[in-house]
């Protein structure tokens, strides 16, 4: 089948690249006049986009890799423009691609030669701020950091922290299930959602959860949380928000080599501590890290740790030390903590700018996303090292060491012929082998367009169908973000049938494909 | 008829067994919690309490795969013994029931979704849920999630399967997600506040850095059916507020809390062992067990819990203690054979509108089955949870009624 070859673009430079989405309907293209009327008549003046200089702006997300233009792009202002043109979609048959910021790094957004973008940008406004219940309502389209500013005069925060937070949104969030540096002691998106406002693509709104804890029935929540615009569009989301710790300190281990910084990991969860956040580098990055932004990390060792710690004063005081016990205990090289503000900050800056700064050091380079089991980190980085070796690439480490979270940066140079290829193929074996030794495709970024076609390594067949039923439950033609998590798109009558030999249907009044 | 397989192939040969005969079948594990939701009217009971033991263990990955039927009492002692826990502190609610303490298994305490006091602030079984396996109604064996902490790779059906009451598939391994266990906890207790000044006590509390783990507060009615003599002997309201964590910082936290609500009230505090006798009996409602009244559970915005247990313990003789700052409200009320369904719900909508639930926690198996123990959803709601129900079992055969008619 001619399926929609995509650009792969990197920069200026396009490059033909191998991602096949559904094709498109040219019935379906033929009848965008009268589409861009119909929504027009839903979302009057600018909120309805079909010049083609104008749609640029959204062909592509965060993963700029992969690129088409969209056929047309809808801006909704109120929750009853979104109905509307939900059920406007699902009666014509129309594909709908939700988008918050555009900062999805798996393709999470990318558009359809043939379906809308539904763009939340204009869902801006903070509802409510409620310090005496610990939540915010707010707007899908509220950027995470907005999120904290809006509660900040009162000492509260919204812990989710992902490195996009000053332009992601809140919605997007969701999609993702976004996680942080500070997930392991404070929890992913799902972990910090109290309720949602959403639309389903019939056109239904529908309220799950609120202020209150564990909505009653089943948990609808937990799984439109990191549903990746597959079941339904957030229009409204209610969050937790926690006070400020008092005060935060960092410890910065270097270690020779990766084995002991991966025991010393190990050792600091076993005594019982959960840091806020726990970070490692390996010899690449950290080099890469220092020529960049020069904040003094150690070029000698092989592995830098970052552990750092909040809460009350006595009880980071006090913990900061047996950090720093066990660091000596594991045999670390280097060894400084944090004493005010500037240092704590410094020894987060190199990380932070990890990387732009390996952007500095290669032409090209491509973030995995992997989460292993901590215990398995010396098998996979020397396996890594060998593929790497294997086929010419480098490969730059950066880890939330805490929760196992794995961001290799594949380098490499788009301009050279088949580098691209043989990135992707190198990137494609490292999440292989993240599977292979117990972990997953995707601790945070999401599986979008990018991961798409590796989750049959980690699913099998029954696994998957379960997944696509519920996707039945939600959208049963598939129109919402078709292409995107499952490497076949659904076909939900197959899927529903019950394969029984004798006996009788206990439903038999339910009509069946 | 009984199915009682001991793996997973034999769940697949049981559910297909069923699928053939046409049978609807209830789902059991220890059996303990049948008095929790509506009573199943099914033709069979599939029995997975043979589907015992830990898989695998690994502290320091801060995971546990485990299969359903395993006692519970089994893993709170494993995880003790490496000084771990299950952070949304699993309710025992078989006194309440008027079973004997400790008899349940994980499956039963996942499948019902409940977390403890610190529900408040560390979660709920489903956002300690990583992986499952199980046999769905169309006979087969699938997995989602997975074995590590971090992971959004796929829809999140851990998350969908607690709380699920056994109505989706039929469990047959767990993973969860373990953490360490605080190794001491103190309570600051406020003697004599009125539930309207505890509520705003508790908020306050909550809203200042000390991390405050749990904030419940007993009326005095309740406070004296205690078994913690500090809170019983005091004969008079009682606010607790639990600061967990390593000696150091609870101390300064306990005495950055007696500074903020010195005044309110005289304070007193409960030291590791007497604070932990306190928060089980609140986690469990045993401060509720024994007799015939019936007993809710209301999950409201912590500042309209008071309103709502105000006026509900008053309209109807009962009484009332609040749990979660104030949005937790355990209510018991005289028996009545519709349970004061009506008047419970509807004070709930008047105050919270649609933010909130009730839960009929216990009652005869005859007005469990009479009035919905379950919140009924909004139609939008009900009619998507029923085609998601299907989606997994398409003919109803997994505990059918439980938690709807």
């Amino acid at each position: 089948m001619a399926a929609g070859r995509l650009a792969f673009a990197h920069a200026s430079r396009y490059v033909e690249a191998d991602m096949q989405m559904p094709p498109p309907d040219a019935a379906l293209l033929a009848r965008r006049p009268e589409f861009v009327s119909a929504l027009r008549a839903i979302v009057p003046g600018e909120g309805v986009i079909d010049d083609d200089a104008e749609l640029a702006a959204y062909e592509c997300d965060g993963l700029t890799a992969y690129r088409q233009r969209p056929m047309i792009v809808v801006l909704p202002e109120t929750v009853d423009q979104v109905s509307r043109v939900l059920a406007y979609c699902h009666r014509e048959g129309l594909k709908v691609v939700p988008r918050g910021a555009g900062t999805s790094l798996s393709g999470g957004s990318l558009p359809l030669a043939d379906g809308i973008i539904l763009g939340m940008g204009k869902f801006n406004r903070v509802l409510e701020v409620d310090y005496d219940n610990r939540c915010a309502v707010v707007q899908p389209g509220v950027t995470n950091l907005a999120v904290t500013q809006a509660v900040a005069q009162r000492g509260f925060y919204y812990a989710p922290d992902p490195s996009s937070q000053i332009a992601c949104s809140i919605g997007g969030n969701v999609a993702e299930n976004s996680g942080g540096v500070h997930c392991l002691k404070y929890g992913m998106t799902t972990n910090n959602l109290l309720g949602v406002e959403m639309v389903l693509i019939d056109g239904t709104v529908l309220r799950l959860g609120g202020k209150h804890l564990d909505p009653e029935g089943l948990d609808l929540l937990g799984v439109v949380c990191g549903s990746e615009g597959l079941l339904g569009v957030v229009t409204e989301v209610t969050v937790r928000i926690l006070q400020a710790p008092e005060t935060q300190r960092a410890l910065l281990m270097g270690f020779a080599d990766v084995e002991a910084a991966g025991a010393c990991v190990a050792a600091v969860i076993a005594a019982g501590i959960i840091p806020a956040g726990m970070e490692m580098m390996d010899r690449l990055a950290i080099a890469a890290a220092e020529a960049f932004v020069k904040v003094g990390y150690p070029l000698d060792v092989e592995a830098l740790l970052i552990v750092e710690l909040d809460g009350p004063p006595a009880e980071v005081d006090h913990l900061i030390e047996v950090v720093r016990e066990i660091g000596d205990r594991c045999g670390a090289t280097y060894l400084r903590i944090s004493t005010n503000e500037t240092e704590r900050l410094g020894f987060w800056a190199g990380r932070k700018a990890a990387f732009p700064a390996v952007g500095r050091i290669s032409a090209d380079y491509y973030c995995m996303d992997g989460t292993i089991p901590r215990a398995a980190l010396p098998k996979v980085l020397t396996r890594m090292n060998e593929l790497s070796q294997a086929c010419g690439l480098r490969i730059a480490n950066v880890f939330h060491a805490g929760d196992g979270n794995l961001h290799p940066l594949i380098l490499y140079d788009a301009d050279k012929p088949g580098e691209l290829d043989l990135a992707e193929k190198l990137g494609a074996d490292i999440l292989t082998l993240c599977v292979e030794v117990g972990g997953v495709l995707t601790g945070e970024h999401g599986v979008g367009v990018e991961k798409r076609d590796l989750m049959e390594v980690q699913f099998g067949p029954s696994d998957l169908d379960q997944q696509q039923r519920l996707k039945c439950a939600f959208d049963a033609d598939g129109l919402l973000n078709p292409g995107k998590v499952f490497p076949k798109l659904c076909r939900c009558a197959e899927l529903g049938r019950v394969h029984i030999h004798g006996g009788k249907l206990r439903f038999p009044e339910l009509e069946r494909f | 008829m009984a199915w009682s397989p001991s793996n997973a192939e034999e769940t697949v040969e049981a559910v297909k067994d069923a699928l053939a005969a046409g049978q609807t079948l209830e789902l059991l594990g220890r059996g303990t919690r049948r008095a929790f939701g509506r009573p199943v009217a099914a033709d069979a009971v599939l029995d997975l309490s043979r589907l015992t033991g830990v898989v695998a263990y690994q502290p320091e990955e801060l995971i546990l795969v485990v299969r359903p039927g395993t006692p519970m009492a089994e893993i709170a002692d494993l995880l003790a013994t490496n000084g771990q826990c299950l952070a949304f502190e699993p309710p025992d609610f078989g006194p309440l029931w008027g079973l004997p303490a400790h008899t349940g298994s994980i499956g039963g305490a996942v499948m019902t979704g409940r977390g403890g006091p610190r529900r408040l602030t560390a979660g709920a079984p489903r956002d300690h849920s990583l992986g499952v396996k199980g046999v769905n109604g169309f006979g087969e064996a699938f997995a989602a999630g997975g074995r590590v902490v971090k992971n959004v790779t796929g829809f999140d059906l851990p998350k969908l399967t607690a709380g699920s009451f056994g109505t989706l598939f039929a469990v047959t391994e767990l993973t969860l997600k373990v953490l360490p266990a605080p190794p001491t906890s103190q309570t600051l207790v406020i003697a004599g506040l009125s539930d309207q000044a505890a509520t705003a006590a508790m908020a306050q509390a909550m809203g200042c850095p000390a991390q405050v783990s749990s904030a419940a507060h007993l009326p005095a009615d309740i406070a004296r059916g205690s078994t913690v003599p500090e809170i019983a002997a005091a004969g008079a309201a009682t606010t607790l507020l639990r600061v967990e964590g390593v000696k150091p910082s609870v101390s300064a936290r306990i005495a950055h809390l007696a500074d903020l609500l010195a005044g309110l009230g005289p304070l007193t505090v409960l030291d590791h062992q007497a604070s932990g006798q306190a928060w089980s009996e609140i986690a469990d409602a045993r401060l509720l067990a024994g007799g015939e009244a019936q007993v809710w559970k209301l999950s409201v915005p912590p500042t309209l819990g008071a309103e709502i247990g105000r006026s509900l313990a008053g309209d109807l003789g009962g009484r009332c203690f609040y749990d979660w700052a104030g949005g937790g409200v355990w209510l018991e009320v005289p028996a009545a054979s519709d349970a004061h369904a009506a008047q419970v719900r509807g004070v709930l909508a008047k105050v919270a509108g649609g933010d909130g639930h009730a839960t009929l926690m216990r009652a005869s198996e005859a007005v469990r089955t009479a009035v919905a123990p379950f919140q009924p959803p909004s139609p939008a709601v009900a009619a998507l949870s029923e085609r998601v129900r299907r989606q997994f079992d398409p003919q109803g055969i997994f505990n059918p009624g439980r938690m709807q008619p």
